[in-house]
């Protein structure tokens, strides 16, 4: 992250000089800096909202019975986490939640999970390999209805939107499959 | 098919909310205050992800203004017309691992451009549609609970991204071309 994060930013002074750019570049660094935060304040209300309803389920028990059920499926992804029930659960929501296409309800479920399994973290700056795997399986973005991209196909008068579903799904199941396969790999390189 | 799809997905939530509810009162497990103690929980967190949402997105918004994306755009010309890639969806390509809002900005372009009933647009619209943008989750997912540290969890992400990219030109060109 370290370097993305010094790469990013030189590479962009060194092309902002060579396209003579460098005005809309520091415009748009204070500007940026800006929409973080404003990103970051509008999540105070719907992460509000769905931790307080998750919460309602976590103290009634639905938790419980609901990670039962496909708990078995998560622990061959994520065999550290065979004693960490809440994690599952959030885990299993997080991944229910992002296929039916609801991001912004997934959000909260998925940093409820991250935080369950930081509790049993012995570094607390690094990474565990199932948070790895949760970020990887997280960022393939597995969803049965893309209903943004159709909403804006809609939007801009495409003859039959629905044609993208078929394709999409397919396309991201590969990519679902593959972040597995490759998280698991890397994690025996990266200790 | 489609309506059928979204007036489902807007019924998901008020039907997770209903089961929850009830079960609450069936159990008799004090809903409100259990509500009331979740929720607060919301704000601490939000505050938490702002120091790594503002380097991610400063870092994207400065690249993606630099025109550094315009330069890689000609260096990679002579691949894109081999493998009959419209080179309108390159940009798309680079900013979907970046930003989310970019990405959407970038594909009503492509429509805009090329038409809403173009090869440009129906690949433009796989991609965007196949994948999460990587930086974004990672910061807020990792932010949220102060992991500095990332091991390999973005290599592995940009690399099923870029799977999830030669997929969608793949099946694509099998669909629509």
């Amino acid at each position: 992250m370290n370097y993305i994060f010094i790469f990013l930013i030189l590479i962009s002074f060194i092309c902002a000089i060579i396209n003579n750019k460098m005005d809309i570049v520091v415009d748009e660094l204070l500007k940026s800096s800006q929409r973080a935060v404003e990103i970051a304040l509008g999540l105070i209300g719907i992460m509000g909202f769905w931790l307080g309803i998750i919460n309602i389920a976590k103290k009634s028990g639905l938790i419980d019975i609901f990670s039962k059920l496909i708990k078995k499926t998560l622990l061959l992804i994520f065999p550290d986490l065979k004693e960490n029930n809440e994690a599952i659960s959030n885990i299993a929501l997080n991944i229910t939640a992002n296929a039916m296409g609801l991001t912004n309800a997934a959000t909260p479920f998925g940093i409820k999970a991250m935080e369950n399994m930081q509790k049993e973290n012995k570094d607390k700056q690094k990474a565990t390999n199932s948070m790895c795997t949760f970020l990887a399986i997280n960022t393939a973005g597995f969803q049965i209805v893309p209903a943004v991209v159709i909403a804006i196909l809609s939007a801009a008068k495409m003859s039959n939107p629905s044609q993208i579903i078929i394709p999409t799904l397919i396309v991201t199941t590969i990519a679902f499959i593959s972040a597995l396969f490759f998280v698991k790999i890397l994690e025996r390189f990266y200790k | 098919m489609i309506k059928i799809l979204n007036s489902l997905s807007i019924y998901i939530i008020p039907f997770m909310i209903t089961i929850i509810l009830i079960y609450a009162t069936y159990k008799k497990s004090p809903a409100y205050e259990s509500f009331v103690d979740g929720a607060k929980e919301g704000f601490n967190i939000a505050i938490k992800i702002i120091p790594y949402l503002i380097a991610i997105i400063v870092c994207t918004a400065v690249f993606r203004a630099s025109g550094a994306i315009d330069i890689l755009q000609n260096i990679l010309k002579p691949i894109l017309d081999f493998f009959k890639i419209p080179a309108e969806t390159t940009i798309l390509m680079i900013t979907r691992s970046l930003s989310g809002s970019a990405t959407l900005g970038v594909l009503s372009d492509i429509i805009n451009q090329t038409g809403a009933n173009s090869y440009a647009t129906k690949l433009a619209a796989v991609i965007t549609g196949s994948s999460e943008t990587t930086f974004y989750v990672a910061s807020v997912y990792f932010g949220a609970i102060g992991i500095k540290k990332f091991r390999h969890a973005l290599l592995a992400g940009i690399m099923a991204d870029i799977v999830g990219i030669i997929a969608a030109i793949w099946i694509c060109s099998i669909f629509f071309l």
